[in-house]
């Protein structure tokens, strides 16, 4: 399961980026998602996290990816389902003392509770109702629970920050 | 059937709407037969939104059955003018009443109450969600005229904010039927709720059309929904289209001679008075099954509830 070489040879781009110790690497990322990646993590570098972020690195198996590393943390397999939503390719390293110690791809969650808010207006989760949101996730786009609402274009977007 | 609450007709299985329409039957035949049956017990009404026909049926069922109904009121003078949340709103009601009834202008916000309440909640339309009382008001009758399998159904006028319409679709795939969908091409059916057509039958029973013509010789049933003058941003779209979807005794002159007419009411012009008198009108019958329809599903609520309560005294109750 460990394999710390990319086999396509990715290896000069991604010096690019610097190496970590302990942390995550998130790898294939959608070109230019990065940002919305961190955004999904709650991460915005106010709280001290130290990251390096690649964007728009060319990539075999994507025209463009990005590529997301974050010191310090090992990612959730939550955090990891709600990812798939704007990273469906992503492979994500689990680095200890600079190994590669876990890689998995994302999976996609059925559900999503409490990440994405609902861009009807006239949906009651838009309102001042104690309610936490929820979309089951589609093969193509997500879907509110409450008002039926589908989603299929940009649904960083609907990201709640 | 076996639901705490009846939030949308896609919850619905065939056998739970056959259920329900035998026990309405038998309610429409002897009525006196359940008229002591929920003695003692109250429905509370809570319409967020102005429904006179829709409360006054639920209020006629429950006293039919012998129950009574708690009714907030208009919302101008209610709680809700101050800013009490509908979560709130319906945890206190659960207090008063052994049922909910609820009409909100938001979508989702039955699924939503459903949620903090343990007594039964109806949803009686969530904005352009869902309306699934009506729907099965709207089954008996077609079972009535036209029987519910090998049917074709047209269904023309607004079905992108119709909500009877949508509630009423769903339905109708748990039965072997042939949809028309007939509408100006700015108030076609929503992209969801064809998406759910196709999720829940093959697709094959679904069309979509722009005029009634080519399909109205086929229909063993004709629902019609009125189609309103502010969804159109200029009066002269409007009156291209509006003339289009009104039928009267001409426009019927191609169809089959035992093609039942319906109208979920109130209409405008949508329906020549003309039609009334004919066989075809199926629409104030359609009304009037809205009581024993509602009865039937409220008895059978209140009842797989007070089992439910009967059924927990023994294991400690639950824990709200
Ligand atoms: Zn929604």
């Amino acid at each position: 399961m460990s394999n710390d070489h990319d086999p396509h040879g990715n290896d000069d781009h991604e010096l690019r980026v610097s190496k970590i110790r302990d942390g995550t690497v998130i790898d294939h990322v959608r070109g230019g998602q990065a940002l919305n990646v961190l955004a999904i993590l709650g991460i915005d570098g106010t709280r001290g996290e130290e990251l390096s972020i690649g964007m728009n690195v060319p990539s075999d198996r994507l025209a463009r990816k990005d590529i997301v590393k974050v010191e310090g943390r090992e990612l959730s397999q939550d955090e990891v389902d709600v990812l798939s939503l704007i990273a469906p390719d992503a492979t994500i390293n689990i680095v200890r003392d600079y190994d590669v110690v876990e890689k998995h791809r994302v999976e996609r969650p059925d559900v999503v509770e409490g990440v994405l808010s609902c861009p009807n207006a006239s949906c009651i989760t838009t309102g001042n109702e104690p309610v936490t949101s929820r979309f089951s996730v589609l093969e193509d786009g997500v879907r509110c629970s409450y008002c039926e609402t589908i989603v299929r274009e940009d649904i960083a977007s609907l990201i709640d920050t | 059937m076996r639901h705490d609450h009846l939030i949308t007709s896609k919850q619905l299985s065939r056998a739970d709407i056959e259920s329900v329409l035998d026990y309405a039957s038998e309610i429409a035949a002897d009525p006196s037969a359940v008229a002591d049956k929920h003695a003692g017990q109250l429905l509370g009404l809570l319409f967020f939104e102005p429904s006179t026909r829709t409360k006054m049926s639920f209020e006629t069922a429950m006293k039919r059955l012998g129950g009574d109904v708690v009714d907030m009121g208009s919302v101008e003078s209610s709680s809700v003018k101050k800013g009490e949340t509908l979560a709130d709103t319906v945890r206190v009601i659960e207090g008063y009443a052994d049922a909910i009834v609820l009409r909100h202008p938001k979508q989702g916000s039955a699924t939503m109450a459903s949620e903090f309440v343990d007594v039964p909640l109806l949803n009686a339309g969530d904005g352009a969600g869902h309306h699934p009382t009506q729907t099965l008001l709207d089954l008996y009758t077609i079972r009535e005229n036209a029987g519910l399998d090998d049917l074709t159904i047209g269904i023309m006028g607004d079905l992108k904010y119709g909500r009877t319409v949508h509630s009423l679709a769903y339905a109708l795939t748990n039965f072997d039927t042939r949809q028309h969908f007939i509408s100006p091409e700015s108030l076609r059916l929503p992209r969801e709720v064809v998406y759910d057509l196709h999720q829940q039958q093959d697709g094959t029973g679904i069309r979509e059309h722009e005029s009634l013509e080519e399909i109205l010789p086929s229909l063993d049933v004709l629902y019609v929904t009125r189609i309103q003058r502010e969804r159109f941003p200029d009066e002269n779209e409007y009156q291209a289209v509006a003339g289009e979807y009104q039928i009267d005794v001409e426009t019927l002159e191609d169809a089959r001679e035992d093609l039942t007419v319906m109208h979920p009411l109130p209409r405008v012009d949508e329906i020549a008075p003309e039609i009334d008198r004919t066989d075809h009108a199926a629409y104030f019958e359609q009304a009037h099954n809205a009581v024993p329809v509602r009865m039937a599903l409220l008895d059978l609520l209140l009842s797989d509830h007070e089992a439910d309560e009967d059924g927990e005294t023994g294991d400690g109750g639950h824990d709200e």
